[in-house]
């Protein structure tokens, strides 16, 4: 130093000081944003809503990404909108909260800063540890976890999962793409090999296969739930392999439907209604409808009941049915036949006279994983297992 | 196989396409990040310009139509970033690096934020240089199809090469970053010198993120870049601070994104998390490999990240 400082604390000492406290907030915050709503007005609220307590029920809903990723995380948040509006609730969200332990500091807070009673953590890794260390710790707190990874007599009592079985319209949707494929090869981008997005693909590649039989589906895993320079190259070397229909289950698949397009593809869309994007290719989509689910939870919980006393079921699921899915309006190159066809097993799936998983049903590698004889409707804890690729799929998950 | 399947051809044409598709922004970035630190300063941030360019250029390209004046605008907003860097490490005792992640950070916070409109609209895209149409495969074509920004910062790394090695401008730029005293005491502004570098490096950026929105893969989002840029600001001292050879580790960084799901297409299916990780274990070896006992960094300008001292 060219001179002795005259203070015990020099200028540079503070400013070494802010800055080392800035940063450390900003990279443990790193990228995450933090809304709260709240249209709960406690003088407006009915005395019959708010009979059970006079404060307003407080719900926290935590996202993987940005709350408008035009897909898995903007379903998730129109939902979320859906509730904010009801008497007697507020709602407190954050986006952007990775799988770490950011997901327990979050959902701590939550329940300490802002006196939240039910959390929808609805990202598949938040569950184990985060949720489950935390419902210990807050026996009082409900945890609704989006999937469908609670066990009975496994995991404590006040947690829960809910999920939709989106892999219905998987179905439909495959149905549509090999009615429009002309080399009978679809291609599928897959984010992460879990079971329930196995389950999509495996329900999509057997859509497919009921229309034409020599059907097939290469699998293309890019690893993160949002990766778009991989999404795009994945898109582009199966357009050069000759597959001429491509779907994806990744959080946003804007950039897959747009780069499919660009290539003169066929694409089905994931999550919302991507069919903008996609003008000429646009088949149809697998999307979700969860403002239903969420107030479903809302009225059960204002009414008293909870997982703990037993007025909430602990698996709340369902499919195109219960409305927890829905499919994308037919594109322009959908024909009449794949329509009809389409519907036909729409029809079936809601009435339940079609079940897709029914035995004898081999794998990729030629191993029986259903046994004839046997059929899994959806529900059945087996599906929620799966780890295998029917055949007719290329490629492999043990990674 | 249908007569359309390329089959094994299939990955040297996806290394190939995904050479002269994604090694744009690693150019721009490491570009712009080579000509900041020749003048001795680190800009950290160039992520956060990357990021606000990426979003400008969409904004401005789905409201004008044009996406050539989204480039041009990208390229403003990484130079007012740039602008308020240099302000900033211009102050006595202030350390670049800390103003740099404090960059990064504001940058990309402000294009999220920006951004959301920006989401679900479509955006006129920059067109690109059919060189493939000599060929019946469509694959061929498809990954022979350039964009004129490559071919702008090709030109501009071996402009900037030559600018270094051979104009009185670029050797007062090197001899800012090597001593500034020295170059003071010939006549010339240290501060002025660096904070013109600064700003044109971060409109590089800036250019490399409307490539990302506007090309490849041609779509906002918040994680458009997925780190790019902080990857680009790595490449510079791999490439010994040197602009042809920023080119080339753009064009290695590049061809091996595409590899990982070309694998996975051909049949490759296993260990895709290894190939994902290729551009990271290349840059190890290439670290380990060229790494000297001597001197830490060789090529180093002598005075990078030095903050101003008392005066």
């Amino acid at each position: 130093m060219p001179s002795p400082p005259r203070f015990p604390l020099s200028r540079r000492h503070m400013i070494r000081g802010l800055l080392a406290a800035g940063a450390f907030g900003a990279t443990s915050q790193f990228w995450t944003a933090c809304s709260s709503d709240s249209t709960a007005d406690p003088e407006a609220t009915e005395p019959t809503a708010a009979a059970a307590t006079d404060e307003p029920l407080v719900i926290g809903i935590l996202y993987v990404g940005p709350k408008d990723d035009y897909g898995w995380n903007q379903a998730h948040a129109e939902g979320a909108a859906g509730i904010m509006s009801l008497p007697g609730i507020k709602v407190v969200e954050e986006a952007n909260v990775p799988e770490t332990a950011a997901a327990a500091e979050t959902m701590r807070s939550m329940i300490v800063q802002d006196g939240a009673t039910v959390l929808f953590p609805t990202s598949f890794g938040y569950f184990d540890p985060h949720i489950l260390a935390l419902a210990e710790e807050f026996p009082e707190v409900q945890f609704l976890h989006c999937g469908t990874l609670f066990e009975e007599g496994k995991h404590p009592n006040n947690v829960g999962s809910y999920f939709g079985f989106i892999d219905e319209a998987y179905y439909v949707a495959g149905i549509a793409a090999a009615h429009a494929s002309k080399t009978g090869q679809t291609g599928f981008v897959m984010a992460k090999p879990i079971p329930r997005i196995v389950r999509t693909l495996n329900s999509w590649m057997l859509g497919a296969q009921s229309v034409n039989p020599e059907a097939t589906t290469q699998l293309i895993v890019t690893g993160e739930w949002s990766d778009p320079v991989k999404e795009a190259e994945a898109v582009n070397s199966m357009a050069d392999q000759g597959i001429d229909v491509i779907t994806c289950n990744v959080d946003n698949a804007k950039v897959v439907m747009e780069t499919a397009e660009k290539r003169g593809i066929f694409c089905s869309g994931n999550g919302v209604n991507q069919a903008a994007v996609a003008p000429k290719g646009y088949l149809t989509g697998a999307e979700w409808d969860w403002t239903g689910v969420y107030t479903s939870y809302a009225t059960m919980i204002q009414a008293g009941k909870t997982l703990m006393n037993g007025g909430i079921p602990h698996l709340f699921l369902g499919g195109l049915s219960d409305n927890f899915v829905k499919l994308s309006p037919y594109g322009a190159p959908v024909s009449e036949a794949a329509k009809a066809e389409a519907e036909q097993a729409k029809a079936g799936l809601i009435d339940g006279s079609l079940v897709v998983y029914t035995g004898e049903m081999k794998d990729n590698t030629g191993a029986t994983v259903i046994p004839a004889g046997t059929e899994y409707k959806p529900g059945n804890p087996e599906l929620e297992k799966m780890d295998w690729l029917v055949e007719g799929v290329i490629g492999e998950i043990t990674g | 196989m249908t007569p359309d399947s390329l089959g094994w051809w299939g990955i040297p044409l996806a290394i190939l396409g995904g050479l002269l598709r994604g090694s744009v922004p690693f150019l721009f970035v490491s570009l712009g990040e080579c000509l900041t630190e020749k003048s001795g300063k680190i800009n950290l941030g160039l992520e956060g310009s990357l990021l606000l360019g990426a979003v400008t250029g969409y904004a401005l390209s789905y409201h004008s139509g044009s996406a050539w004046i989204g480039v041009i605008g990208a390229g403003g907003a990484g130079l007012a970033l740039g602008a308020i860097h240099a302000w900033l490490v211009q102050q006595r005792r202030v350390n670049d690096i800390s103003v740099g992640i404090a960059m990064m950070i504001f940058g990309g916070g402000l294009a999220n934020y920006l951004g959301k409109p920006y989401i679900q609209p479509t955006a006129p895209q920059l067109p690109a240089l059919h060189w493939g149409d000599w060929s019946d495969l469509p694959a061929v074509q498809s990954a022979l199809r350039v964009s004129p920004l490559l071919l702008i910062g090709i030109a501009i790394a071996f402009t900037m090469q030559w600018f270094f090695r051979a104009t009185r401008w670029g050797l007062i730029i090197r001899a800012v970053g090597e001593s500034p005293t020295a170059a003071k005491a010939m006549g010339f502004s240290v501060g002025r010198t660096q904070t013109a570098c600064i700003m044109v490096g971060a409109g590089l950026a800036g250019i490399a993120g409307a490539y990302l929105s506007l090309y490849f893969p041609g779509s906002w989002n918040e994680n458009i870049s997925s780190g790019q840029g902080l990857l680009a600001v790595a490449l510079v001292i791999f490439a010994r601070w040197n602009p042809r050879q920023c080119l080339y580790a753009a064009l290695l960084f590049g061809g091996t994104q595409g590899l990982g799901p070309a694998l996975q297409s051909v049949g490759v299916e296993g260990y895709y998390y290894v190939f994902n990780a290729m551009p990271y274990l290349l840059t190890l070896v290439i670290m380990v490999v060229t790494c000297s006992p001597v001197r830490s960094s060789v090529g180093a300008p002598a005075s990078l990240g030095q903050s101003r001292p008392d005066a």
